[in-house]
């Protein structure tokens, strides 16, 4: 991880849906930054914005207000075609549902090559060819699975299908949308673990989009926490699980279920109330690197409860 | 719950063995693959009604080429016998001017295929297209292309055929121009369905986030998708269209003498019905014939398509 060298910046993003007059505020003025290598764990119950914060981000809504730059360039305001297929190169993303993500009637091969096709890259047919099967490889495939229909496969590797199709522009930053969701338990720690390697392999920056606390903690080195279109605490993966500090990030750490049958029995979950937050919320830094969204007070409340 | 504890304790790590992840096995697969259309033909096979409808328009299809080119009679020829029973001369007997019916029932054959067949590619460049457009823009142009379709739907086929042969001569090209201008709408709305439907799928955003232009989204990811629904519209257009000929032909408005087609054949064998019966049932017979064959094969189609929709 580069911690000089910041490969996205959000700022003041905010995404609403439906009439000007009464919007739905699915993603509400919120700011972070991501560095280059690193894993940004972006955690929230369902419905809070968190995928549509990753759609904003790689230009599939238009979004309503602020700045995503992307390498020092507004990806929201490119306007030549030409770049615009550039950033499509840089910018990746790993879809939730691999029941959905792959069109039911193209192959395994064509799905992973399409990119080329859009692009026009790799025009030789054996060039091609073998581009897509280094591809399958790389996320644990074979050459045998090229002609094979989505149907054919089960979550784990369709979800793979889904990964080497991101991954078959040479991206170098990948959002991942839920990518594990939808899967077994023991299929996630595979993908999981793949994610991790091709990072190492390939110097990937994620944006990992995850409810699963315990599996952000595994892949992040810094996590973000979204309530209600917002970013309420943001810090290192280690500092948010052992100490966090807005309720509701408590709340959330005390539902996640303990692998231990004793521990659990134990494990008390904290209710979080929602508590409305004046016009004059903004992110305080109580402990450097380790962002918290409140007024002054509340914050100040909050930082002495979490000592106690 | 100590004694619990105590059970859980009892289980040791030498009882267990670290085999690891057998990779290998587990992504392997079965050594057949059934594709998408091979379970569709496969399913389409099993529905008798819609294998003997394919039948039917192959026989059709062949005698409509090949009668009129290899008869002894051309479908003009006047033989001098007139209002003749069917005999092994003529199969189907002759008409009041003495012309063969079985040649002239082949020839009209050609006329009600070739409106068919014009009727199912209008629907498809021009339905296809326009459903897509409007479903995969949406907005405003969508609510632009969806009024043009509600306009066009609300004006009846027929009076578009009568005002065109009001400016030019009867016959083909003014039922096919009316085809043209109203005859798509069904197959526009059907495809805008589907594509709004497959749009907002996970696939088609990640094209997107490829990079993909909305024409490759068209070609590649929602034409192949709702080729089902455009196959089974298609089927049910074209026994419409060629219902819709012998209709104008049996008012008069089709094509003219002494060019055949099952409904100018329909209209003339009326007035014979009590001396010559044959000369009305042959060409009657074949429309309902043809028409009940698409009929079927669209069913066995949409059922092998789609087999939730069957119970």
């Amino acid at each position: 991880m580069n911690k000089n060298h910041k490969i996205l910046e959000v700022k003041n993003l905010t995404q609403y849906f439906g009439p000007p007059s009464n919007p739905i505020k699915a993603v509400d003025g919120i700011s972070f930054h991501i560095y280059e290598g690193e894993t940004l764990g972006l955690v929230g119950e369902s419905g809070c914005g968190k995928s549509t914060t990753g759609r904003s981000i790689i230009g599939l809504y238009n979004i309503t207000d602020g700045e995503v730059i992307f390498k020092g360039q507004n990806v929201h305001q490119i306007k030549s075609k030409k770049e615009k297929k550039r950033l499509k190169r840089e910018m990746q993303m790993i879809f939730q549902d691999p029941y959905a993500s792959l069109n039911p009637r193209m192959t395994a091969g064509e799905i992973i090559g399409e990119g080329f096709d859009i692009h026009g890259l790799y025009k030789n047919k054996q060039e091609r060819q073998e581009k897509i099967i280094s591809l399958l490889e790389a996320v644990g495939l074979n050459r045998e699975h090229m002609m094979r229909y989505p149907h054919e496969f089960s979550g784990g590797q369709r979800q793979r299908i889904g990964i080497a199709r991101a991954l078959s522009l040479d991206p170098s930053f990948i959002i991942a949308d839920e990518p594990i969701s939808a899967l077994d338990v023991s299929i996630q720690a595979q993908v999981v673990n793949l994610l991790k390697e091709l990072q190492e392999e390939r110097n990937l920056t994620y944006l990992f989009i995850a409810h699963d606390l315990s599996m952000v903690k595994y892949i992040s080195d810094r996590i973000a926490v979204m309530y209600r279109g917002k970013i309420v605490e943001l810090g290192e993966a280690e500092e948010i699980y052992h100490h966090p500090i807005h309720p509701y990030t408590k709340s959330l750490l005390s539902a996640v279920p303990l692998p231990d049958p004793i521990l659990e029995r134990r494990r008390k979950r904290i209710p979080y109330v929602h508590e409305e937050t004046p016009d004059t919320a903004a992110m305080h830094e109580p402990v450097p690197g380790h962002f918290v969204y409140g007024t002054e007070e509340q914050v100040r409340k909050w930082v002495q409860q979490a000592q106690r | 719950m100590e004694k619990r504890h105590d059970t859980y304790g009892e289980l040791t790590p030498e009882m267990f063995r670290v085999v690891g992840p057998r990779l290998a096995e587990s992504d392997q697969m079965p050594k057949k693959t059934v594709s998408f259309w091979k379970e569709v033909w496969y399913r389409f096979r099993q529905n008798k009604l819609a294998v003997s409808g394919v039948f039917i328009l192959a026989i059709i299809a062949l005698l409509a080429i090949f009668v009129p080119e290899f008869s002894q009679y051309s479908y003009r020829d006047q033989l001098g016998v007139y209002n003749e029973a069917p005999s092994k001369e003529h199969w189907f007997g002759t008409d009041d001017l003495g012309r063969d019916v079985f040649v002239r029932v082949w020839y009209g054959a050609r006329i009600s295929l070739f409106i068919g067949i014009t009727a199912a590619i209008i629907d498809l460049i021009i339905g296809v297209l326009w459903g897509s457009i409007s479903g995969l823009f949406g907005g405003r142009v969508d609510d632009i292309m969806m009024r043009i379709v509600d306009i066009l739907s609300a004006i009846p086929y027929l009076l578009v055929v009568i005002i065109l042969l009001v400016v030019m001569e009867q016959g083909l090209l003014p039922m096919i121009i009316a085809l043209s201008i109203t005859g798509w709408v069904n197959m526009a709305r059907i495809v805008r369905g589907e594509v709004l439907s497959i749009k907002n799928r996970e696939f088609v955003l990640a094209a997107r986030t490829l990079g993909a232009s909305n024409w490759h989204l068209i070609v590649r990811h929602i034409i192949p998708n709702a080729l089902g629904a455009i196959l089974v519209t298609m089927t049910l257009t074209i026994p419409t269209a060629i219902f819709t000929e012998a209709f104008l032909s049996f008012l008069g408005l089709g094509v003219n003498q002494p060019i055949a087609s099952w409904g100018t054949m329909a209209s003339e064998g009326m007035g014979g019905l009590r001396v010559a019966p044959w000369r009305l049932f042959f060409p009657a017979f074949f429309i309902s014939l043809t028409i009940f064959a698409f009929n079927a094969v669209g069913d066995g189609l949409r059922d092998a398509l789609d087999p939730k929709l069957r119970k």
